[in-house]
């Protein structure tokens, strides 16, 4: 039923100008760090900033980069990541990290400047309709037209970034509005008259949840970025239940670290590149229990051949997740970390005991998949296998404290693939939209927030490329961020594709004229490093650890390298290729062809 | 069973209660044309000034599935109140309203005068060569008449598109009117509320 929205009746605490209304309520909201980019539209905003002293500001060098910091800020923290950036161009440049953000649902809100209210509709110089760009690539918007309601909207924003379904938010501040005197209301509670997530699961799908899993003879656990967003409880709780059960377990690429990697229950990754046993079990499970993932097409592959005869629960925050790509047989809708404690006192309630007959005949099935070792790699001796580097860098980073951010391709497969997490909230990666030059930013975030800690960028030298300016960053604040450059040459990813479905017709995908990467290194005020065989590969890892500054490690890897396990776009969970010598009965079909 | 493209699509009529805002209805209609759904119709008008209320009344095509997927989207938007599916939820009224301008001289004036009476259509205009009718009805109602008064001359048409609401007694949607809220408002002890304007 609807609740009208109550007129503010609050007693002001203070009058003060729009711009100071902002940092006092994002200060006020727990706010730290903003990553911005100063511009006509928000003079007012940094001027504020430069009085007041109240938040830091990490000046970056193009506002997707910021969008980007503020992600990985707050994926590796849980708190929610804010950006400030002016009107038009500004605005327009942070799209792409907004889409980012709402495609893998990061908390972020993101103040841009607007020009003057009485100048909105003219065509103003840096004017953008930033609201109407704004609209499909965040959870919601706003534009401040009023500065009584200035206070409120920013602690709104706030609050409907990080609760339910994290997501972008955008708040347009028309300069006018910074300029003009109001009132600053504190926060109050956040009720909101239309916006209410849904927290707590229903307490009978839940208890029939918990009776499939106890009856399952083929169960596993298939969990998602919910967990991660659900905070650091819902890993553990999900770990609780998984031994509990003693069911199998995967993970998607957003959900990695949310159950150790090394635990045996643990089948790794699953999807296009996961491995053979995770895609499997899931192909032939009995009861598949979904926690915070959404079915996305790079997990199901051939949506009418995914597990086919399983019961599937799917728990998910957003009921529009439900039934979106593959129709469920329970959903329960709510928090993961609620939901999962909510299962466990079920489970115990009841007194359930894993079942251990079937389980020991599955388990034995799944250990049979296991023998394949799908990620096994042929080493060579002189020339490094990227697999090799990647698998190099978490075996001498593993008694660090360290976080992995990646930009998009094959390099970020195999970063998923070969480098294990332990716990939440050390593994960031664009998902969802696969946005190139996402990594180096997000590292920049990533180090801001966690300043001792060992932050490496495992990057691909095209998506390198992308966002290479924030090198610039990285040295004005004394980031020791680490790029570990897999450098093959190629835009591999696409390579690979070309390889395979385009008749080997390498069509634009060649890394032509890069840069020396130690130059470029040196030129920023870093360090840059090279390793072209086999034996220099730890030397350079070490060096790259030991630096105290930010280093560019450049590794030449084998150039044509597949990656592999591999579905073919349009196939099924069972029609896995698993390395170079699958590749003769490759055909993707007519349908898979036209899937991304 | 992911069968979905072989389930029969229907048409639903779906209400929608949310803030009236600016953008609100560019976010609906933004959640339409981006993620491919139809709209069949759509109107929208403010309902509660005081509450600041409008609903959205959409009629749309799709599969089951595709639906439980349109509500599901709405229900996300953070100004949307709450979205009923009033095909789903039993028995309903719909109305369209239409404005029928016809051009036409002679016997064909006369029987479009004696169709128009038939439908319950009242002439609000008229020159020697021209009428313009307004005709209320079921979307089928004015498609009909549609259809006979383009046989008797040149027509323009003018429809609003669906408004619909659930038969009987139960307010789904109610709305707090400007008389609701002064009720409230004068309910509250006199003290308090001198305070509070304190």
């Amino acid at each position: 039923m609807a609740t009208p929205r109550t007129p503010n009746t609050r007693k002001p605490d203070a009058q003060m100008n729009g711009a100071a209304i902002i940092l006092k309520a994002l200060q006020d909201q727990g706010v730290e760090v903003v990553f911005g980019y100063p511009g006509g539209a928000v003079l007012p905003i940094y001027d504020e900033i430069f009085k007041s002293n109240r938040i830091r500001h990490i000046l970056v060098r193009h506002e997707q980069a910021a969008v980007h910091a503020a992600e990985g800020y707050a994926r590796s923290t849980g708190k929610v990541g804010c950006v400030l950036v002016t009107s038009g161009p500004g605005a327009t440049n942070a799209v792409t990290g907004l889409t980012d953000a709402l495609m893998d649902s990061i908390p972020i809100v993101c103040l841009t400047g607007q020009v003057p209210t009485h100048l909105i509709g003219n065509d103003a110089f840096q004017e953008a309709d930033t609201t109407g760009i704004t609209r499909p690539c965040t959870k919601h918007n706003y534009l401040v037209k009023d500065v009584t309601r200035l206070a409120d909207t920013i602690h709104e924003a706030v609050y409907v970034a990080k609760t339910g379904r994290p997501g972008p938010v955008v708040v347009d501040l028309p300069k006018d509005i910074l300029f003009a005197e109001g009132p600053y209301y504190a926060p109050n509670g956040n009720a909101h008259p239309s916006y209410k997530p849904q927290v707590k699961g229903d307490e009978s799908a839940i208890e029939r949840a918990v009776d499939l899993l106890a009856k399952a003879k083929r169960p596993i656990f298939y969990g998602g970025g919910g967990l991660i967003n659900a905070g650091p409880k819902a890993s553990k709780l999900y770990a609780e239940l998984v031994r509990l059960t003693q069911a199998p377990t995967t993970l998607t690429l957003m959900g990695l670290g949310a159950y150790p990697s090394q635990d045996r229950q643990f089948l790794g990754m699953l999807g296009m590149h996961g491995t053979y046993e995770a895609n499997l079990a899931m192909y032939n499970c009995d009861v598949m229990m979904n926690i915070g993932a959404r079915f996305d097409d790079r997990v199901t592959g051939r949506i009418s051949d995914f597990s086919p005869n399983s019961t599937k629960v799917h728990v998910d925050v957003d009921p529009s997740s439900i039934n979106k790509n593959v129709v469920v047989d329970l959903p329960i809708i709510g928090d993961a970390a609620t939901i999962l404690e909510q299962m466990l006192k079920v489970w115990k309630a009841k007194g359930y005991k894993a079942n251990a007959k079937p389980l020991e005949k599955w388990w034995a099935q799944i250990e049979t998949w296991r023998e394949r070792k799908c990620l096994a790699f042929t080493e060579d001796t002189s020339v490094i296998k990227p697999q090799h580097a990647i698998k190099r860098l978490y075996e001498l980073t593993r008694d660090r404290d360290t976080y992995i951010t990646t930009e998009v391709g094959q390099h970020q497969m195999w970063a998923a693939q070969y480098f294990g997490f332990e716990e939440p909230n050390r593994w960031m990666t664009s998902g969802g939209l696969g946005t190139m030059g996402y990594g180096l930013p997000a590292a920049m975030g990533v180090q801001i927030a966690h300043p001792e800690a060992t932050v490496i960028d495992v990057a691909g030298e095209a998506s390198y490329l992308m966002n290479i300016q924030e090198l610039s960053t990285l040295a004005q604040y004394r980031l020791p961020v680490k790029s570990f450059i897999v450098n093959n040459q190629w835009m591999g990813m696409v390579r690979q594709w070309q390889e395979l479905n385009h008749g080997g017709r390498y069509s634009e995908s060649y890394s032509e004229s890069l840069p020396d990467f130690i130059k470029v290194a040196e030129a920023f005020g870093g360090v840059g490093l090279r390793a072209e065989t086999v034996d220099q590969l730890d030397d350079v890892i070490m060096e790259m650890l030991e630096t105290d500054r930010f280093v560019l490690a450049d590794i030449m890897v084998k150039k044509d390298e597949n990656c592999f396990p591999m579905i073919p776009s349009g196939a099924a969970h069972y029609e896995m290729l698993l390395g170079p010598d699958d590749k003769a009965e490759l055909e993707t079909s007519e349908n898979g062809m036209v899937l991304v | 069973m992911n069968a979905a493209t072989e389930i029969a699509e229907a048409t639903h009529t779906l209400a929608v209660l949310v803030d009236d805002e600016p953008g609100v209805l560019a976010r609906v209609i933004g959640l339409f044309s981006g993620r491919g759904y139809n709209i069949e119709s759509l109107t929208v008008s403010s309902v509660d000034t005081a509450a600041h209320l409008s609903r959205i009344t959409i009629v749309t095509t799709g599969t089951p599935q595709i639906i439980a997927q349109i509500k599901a989207q709405l229900g996300r938007l953070v100004p949307v109140h709450s979205v009923h599916d009033l095909t789903l939820e039993g028995p309903h009224l719909e109305r369209e309203l239409a404005l029928i301008k016809i051009r036409n001289v002679g016997e064909h004036r006369i029987e479009a005068l004696r169709i128009a009476d038939m439908f319950r259509a009242r002439a609000i205009d008229s020159t020697l060569e021209s009428f313009v009718f307004e005709l209320t009805g079921s979307p089928s109602k004015i498609s009909a008449f549609v259809e006979l008064m383009s046989a008797l001359g040149a027509i323009e048409v003018s429809r609003t598109g669906v408004v619909a609401i659930a038969r009987g007694s139960n307010l789904d949607m109610p709305v707090f009117s400007t008389l609701e809220v002064n009720r409230k408002k004068a309910k509250q002890p006199a003290g308090k509320k001198a305070q509070k304007k304190a």
